[in-house]
C-alpha cells in the first residue's frame, strides 16, 4: 500500500466512484425502461395517489438547485467575497441538481417519448408549461453566468449575468410552489403561502447541499476551510432553517384555523399513520430541532458538526416533502361538503400508497446525475473555492 | 421520341395510382369515422340533469353501460380507469342518504384546461371537456386539478378497445360525454341506460329543450359551486 503515492488511491477512488454513481443511473434508467415497457402498473401510484415518490425526489433537486445559488447571489449581487470565491461551485451544483431533477421529472411521464410535443405545444395558463420555460432558461442562464465567471475576458459581465440569476431562480421557485398553490380544490394544496414557504425552503436545502459538497471537495483536497468562513456560513444556514420551519408553521397554522381544514391537519399532525410521523420526527426533529442544536450549541458547530447537520437538512426535506406532497393527495378530496361519502373510487377513503423499487431505483437515478455531473466537473474544472486570506466584509 | 412519351405517360400513371392510394385510406376512415365536415358549434352546450331522487342506491347500469360503451374493464382497483361511478353520501348533520353517479362535470371553466402544458386537455365548442390522446404527455397535473377526481391514468396496455374510442397507456382519460354517440345524433351511453330516466341528457343553450324547461322548474345545484367553475353536469335533490 504505502508503494504507491497517496494520489494513486485518488484516482483510483474517483473512478470507483464515478462507476458507482454510474451504476445508480442505470439502475434509474432500468426503472424507466420497466415503468414504460409495463406502464405504471409497476409502480406504487395509482388513480388517487397521482404524484408519488419520484416527485418527491424531483421537487427536491430542483427547488435544492434554486437554492444553492443564493450562495451564488450573495457573492454577485451583494458583492460579498467569500461567496463570491464560491459561486463557480454554487453554479455547476444548480445545474447539475436541476439536470437530475428533471431527468425524474420527464422520465415518470406517462409518454416521456413525446418531450418534443411538451416543447413545442405550450399552454399558456398551464404553470406547468411556464416551469418547462423556466427550468431551461435557468439551465442556459446558469451556464452563462459560469461562463463569465471562469473565463477571464468574459469577468465584466459576471455582475449582470449573478443578477439576471438572481432574479431567475426567484420567479423558477416560485414556479414551483404555483404548482401546488394553482390547485383549487385540494386541501393540502391552493394556499398563496406556497411560493414563498418554497423559496425559504429552497435557501436551506440549497445551502445544506452546498456544505456537503463543499466539505468532501476539502477533505479531498487535503485543505482546511477557514474557522471564520466555516463560523459564518453554518450561521446563515441557521437562519434559514429557521426561516423555514417558520413558513412550515405559518401554513399550517392558517390551515388549522380554519373550520374546513381540521380533518386534513388532523390527518398531517396526529393521525394519519406514517404522515405525522414523517413530519414531526423526520421534518421537524431530525430536519430542524437537531441540525439547530448541532448549529447553534456551545461547544459543537465544528466542521462535522455542520455536516451532519447538512445532512439531516437533506433527510428533513424528503420527510416534508413525501407528507407534503403524497399525505396531500392521501387525504380524501372533499367533493361534497358536509357529507360523508363512499364509492369503488375511494371516494371518502384515505387513498392508500406503498411505492415499489422501481420509483426509489428512478428517484437515486436523478441524484447519480446530480453525483456524476458534480464529480466529473469538479475533476476536469477548477471549482475549488479561492479564497483570499483577508476577509474583506 | 415514342420512347420518351411512353416513360412520361407511365410516370403519369404511376403518380396517379400513388396519389389514389394516399388519398383514398383517408377518405375510406374519414367515413368509416363517421366524420363531419362542419365544425361544432358554441350555440350549442352539452350538459345533464341528474334527479338523485330517481336514483337507485345499488343501481348500476350507468356505470356498466359506460364501460361496454368505452371499451372500459370495470374492474374495481386503484389502478384501473373509472369514468363515472356510483358515490353514496350521507348528510353528517341529519343522516339523509343519497346516491348519485359523478363523472367529469365539463366545466365552463374546467381547471384541468388551465393547468395542461400542451393543451391535451380541452373543451370542445359545446362544452365537451375532451384528452386529445395524441398530445397528452402523461404528466397527470389534470388528475391533481379536478375537483371531481372525473380522471384515470392508464396505467397498463389497453386491450379490447372500441374502434370509436381510442385509447393508451401513459395518458389520461375522463368521460367524454360519448362524444362519438352525440355526433351521430344519440344520448350518451349512461343517459340512455339509465332505466330509473335519473339522467337527462340535452342542450343547455336552447331554452325549449327538455333539460332547459326542467332547469327553470326545479332546483338543481352543481357539485362544488363554490368553486364558480359553472359546470355541465347538474343535480336536483342535493
Amino acid at each position: 500500500m504505502s508503494a504507491h503515492p497517496p494520489m494513486y488511491f485518488k484516482n483510483r477512488l474517483y473512478y470507483v466512484l464515478l462507476a458507482a454513481g454510474g451504476l445508480v443511473a442505470l439502475a434509474g434508467g432500468y426503472a424507466v425502461y420497466m415503468m414504460e415497457h409495463h406502464g405504471h402498473v409497476i409502480s406504487g401510484m395509482n388513480n388517487q395517489i397521482v404524484w408519488g415518490v419520484p416527485h418527491v425526489f424531483a421537487i427536491f433537486l430542483i427547488v435544492a438547485a434554486s437554492g444553492v445559488l443564493n450562495v451564488a447571489s450573495i457573492g454577485s449581487v451583494f458583492g460579498k467575497m467569500l461567496y463570491k470565491a464560491r459561486a463557480p461551485l454554487a453554479s455547476l451544483l444548480s445545474i447539475a441538481m436541476l439536470a437530475g431533477g428533471l431527468a425524474v421529472l420527464m422520465l415518470d411521464l406517462g409518454r416521456p417519448d413525446r418531450v418534443l410535443v411538451a416543447a413545442t405545444n405550450i399552454n399558456l395558463t398551464s404553470v406547468f408549461a411556464w416551469n418547462v420555460v423556466l427550468y431551461s432558461g435557468m439551465f442556459s442562464l446558469v451556464i452563462l453566468y459560469l461562463w463569465t465567471m471562469m473565463e477571464r475576458r468574459m469577468n465584466p459581465y459576471t455582475k449582470p449575468a449573478g443578477f439576471a440569476v438572481f432574479a431567475w431562480r426567484f420567479i423558477l421557485t416560485t414556479g414551483t410552489g404555483l404548482i401546488f398553490a394553482f390547485l383549487t380544490a385540494r386541501q393540502a394544496y391552493g394556499s398563496a403561502l406556497l411560493p414563498p414557504m418554497f423559496i425559504v425552503l429552497s435557501f436551506a436545502w440549497g445551502l445544506a447541499v452546498f456544505h456537503l459538497v463543499q466539505t468532501v471537495l476539502y477533505a479531498w483536497n487535503d485543505k482546511q476551510l477557514d474557522p471564520l468562513i466555516s463560523q459564518r456560513k453554518k450561521n446563515l444556514m441557521g437562519i434559514f432553517v429557521i426561516g423555514s420551519l417558520y413558513m412550515v408553521a405559518m401554513y399550517h397554522m392558517t390551515n388549522l384555523y380554519f373550520a374546513q381544514q381540521k380533518g386534513f391537519e388532523r390527518f398531517i399532525l396526529i393521525d394519519g399513520g406514517v404522515f405525522p410521523n414523517l413530519f414531526w420526527w423526520g421534518y421537524v426533529v431530525l430536519g430542524n430541532i437537531v441540525p439547530l442544536i448541532l448549529i447553534y450549541a456551545p461547544g459543537l458547530g465544528k466542521t462535522r458538526c455542520v455536516f451532519a447537520a447538512s445532512s439531516l437538512i437533506v433527510l428533513g426535506a424528503f420527510s416534508l416533502l413525501y407528507v407534503f406532497i403524497i399525505g396531500g393527495q392521501a387525504y380524501p378530496l372533499n367533493i361534497f361538503p358536509g357529507y360523508e361519502a363512499s364509492s369503488s373510487f375511494a371516494d371518502g377513503q384515505i387513498a392508500s400508497y406503498s411505492p415499489t423499487i422501481y420509483e426509489f431505483l428512478l428517484g437515486f437515478g436523478g441524484l447519480a446525475i446530480a453525483f456524476i455531473v458534480t464529480t466529473i466537473s469538479v475533476r476536469v474544472l477548477n471549482f475549488m473555492p479561492q479564497d483570499k486570506h483577508y476577509i474583506t466584509d | 421520341m415514342s420512347e420518351i412519351d411512353l416513360k412520361r405517360r407511365n410516370f403519369f400513371k404511376t403518380s396517379l395510382g400513388a396519389a389514389a392510394l394516399t388519398i383514398a385510406p383517408g377518405i375510406l376512415l374519414f367515413d368509416v369515422a363517421h366524420g363531419k365536415p362542419e365544425a361544432v358549434s358554441s350555440s350549442v352546450r352539452w350538459g345533464m340533469l341528474i334527479d338523485t331522487a330517481n336514483c337507485r342506491e345499488g343501481c348500476n347500469d350507468c356505470v356498466t353501460a359506460c364501460n361496454k360503451e368505452n371499451g372500459l374493464s370495470g374492474v374495481n382497483n386503484t389502478t384501473n380507469a373509472q369514468w363515472i361511478r356510483k358515490i353514496e353520501i350521507k348528510e353528517v348533520s341529519t343522516g339523509r342518504q343519497v346516491s348519485l353517479p359523478m363523472m367529469c362535470q365539463h366545466c365552463e371553466h374546467p381547471p384541468c384546461v388551465d393547468v395542461c402544458p400542451t393543451g391535451a386537455s380541452f373543451k370542445r365548442a359545446d362544452g365537451i371537456v375532451l384528452v386529445d390522446r395524441h398530445r397528452c404527455i402523461g404528466c397527470r397535473y389534470c388528475m391533481m386539478a379536478c375537483p371531481y377526481k372525473a380522471r384515470s391514468f392508464v396505467h397498463e396496455v389497453v386491450t379490447d378497445q372500441n374502434p370509436d374510442v381510442p385509447r393508451g397507456k401513459g395518458t389520461v382519460e375522463s368521460c367524454s360525454l360519448c362524444v362519438h354517440r352525440i355526433d351521430a345524433g344519440l344520448k350518451p351511453a349512461c343517459a340512455e341506460s339509465c332505466s330509473n330516466k335519473a339522467i337527462l341528457f340535452g342542450d343547455l343553450n336552447d331554452p325549449n329543450s327538455e333539460i332547459s324547461k326542467k332547469i327553470r322548474s326545479v332546483t338543481s345545484v352543481q357539485v362544488r359551486a363554490d368553486l364558480g367553475l359553472n359546470t355541465g353536469v347538474r343535480y336536483q335533490g342535493l
